[in-house]
């Protein structure tokens, strides 16, 4: 955990992907519940941010 | 000395070309070779997006191309994500995602391990499994509907032998509450192989000394198959599954013909609705933004899809 958030703070590449892939992986369990409208809603936001967030942080060294 | 296929092909250059390219650097050759597939990559691929995202901002019609089009900003995203018929197919996405995932996982693992056995006919066996993931989807869909016929379909009568049930008491895609098992079914048996031959890749990348090591600290076999098939054979499955996810989510030609979305809306996954919006509504803003939707959804899962495949070459 501490590692993770060293590596955050130090802008690098592994826990900053890993954030962005649980982002997208966020908006697609919202894209797809059947429980509550307003998630679907925010859905798209989310797998975008997390999509493009990604294509950024690939960037970041390891 | 011997000519090299270099002097071969500069004395085949016509002198004309030769002249022209001889002030030329290296780095500006290449350029002139790669610019035809740049150039068709951003004509087929680059400009229809960047097109399509543009259009997804406006009320443009494809039927009425004369008509006004006017810039309505985020009006079609905000209608394609407060709009209960289009999240009820993605529910749809979801359960066909979800299920096909979880018995091809299931399955494609269990066969791999067993294909991976040495006995006799084992190269046999292998052709004859992979052979559904062989099949065109027009040509399953179109059978599997023979086949799921409550009259004289051969699904309803294996049915009724193991259950007891009348073979014309139920239709697997005329029923609401079957249909959507009734495309589970095909796409679980037409794409389980392809699970299982990256399963069995998996299954012989493990070299058999660590199976032998593990024998000699008296390791079980149930023990052997947690702590060193299961993890080794992970990152494979991993790639399965991502794999048959993206292209899941955007399956079209086998559910078409199999139930054409139906009955009502039970089997119309997102694809097949964005068709409608698209080419039947002639709603061309809104699909538009309904395919960037669903585009950036599988980008998305394509980036960790190539983030797990990375993962998989530093082994």
């Amino acid at each position: 955990m501490r590692d993770f958030v060293n590596g955050i703070l130090r802008l690098r590449r592994g826990p900053w992907e890993m954030v962005a892939s649980g982002l997208i992986a966020l908006g697609v369990v919202m894209l797809m519940q059947p429980f509550v409208l307003w998630a679907f809603t925010y859905s798209f936001i989310i797998t975008l941010t997390g999509t493009v967030m990604f294509i950024v942080v690939s960037h970041f060294p390891e | 000395m011997s000519e090299t296929v270099m002097d071969r092909a500069a004395s085949a250059t016509p002198t004309k070309v030769a002249r022209r390219i001889k002030g030329l650097s290296d780095r500006t050759i290449a350029w002139i070779f790669v610019a035809p597939t740049v150039f068709l990559l951003l004509a087929v691929n680059i400009f229809p997006l960047i097109w399509t995202i543009r259009l997804s901002f406006t009320n443009f019609r494809a039927n009425r191309p004369n008509g006004e089009v006017e810039w309505i900003g985020l009006r079609n995203y905000q209608r394609i994500l407060t709009d209960s018929d289009v999240w009820l197919t993605m529910q749809a996405t979801a359960h066909f995602l979800f299920w096909t995932i979880f018995f091809q996982v299931i399955l494609g693992f269990a066969l791999a391990w067993l294909i991976n056995r040495k006995f006799k006919g084992n190269d046999l066996w292998t052709t004859i499994i992979v052979f559904p993931m062989m099949l065109s989807p027009a040509v399953v869909g179109n059978f599997w509907t023979f086949l799921y016929q409550p009259q004289i379909g051969l699904f309803n009568y294996v049915v009724a032998f193991f259950t007891g049930a009348d073979p014309a008491s139920f239709s697997m895609i005329g029923e609401v509450a079957l249909a959507p098992w009734a495309i589970v079914i095909v796409d679980t048996w037409m794409w389980t192989p392809f699970v299982m031959l990256i399963c069995l890749a998996g299954l012989r990348s493990i070299p058999d000394t660590i199976y032998e090591a593990a024998e000699c600290d008296r390791a079980s076999k149930w023990r052997q198959f947690w702590t060193i098939t299961v993890p080794m054979v992970l990152p494979f499955l991993m790639l399965a599954v991502l794999f048959r996810g993206i292209e899941n989510f955007k399956m079209f030609d086998l559910v078409v013909q199999l139930t054409g979305g139906g009955p009502g809306n039970t089997t119309t996954l997102t694809s097949i609705d964005l068709k409608r919006e698209a080419f039947e509504k002639w709603r061309t803003g809104f699909s538009s933004a309904y395919a960037i939707i669903l585009f950036v959804t599988v980008f998305g899962l394509a980036s960790i899809y190539v983030k797990a495949l990375n993962k998989v070459k530093e082994r």
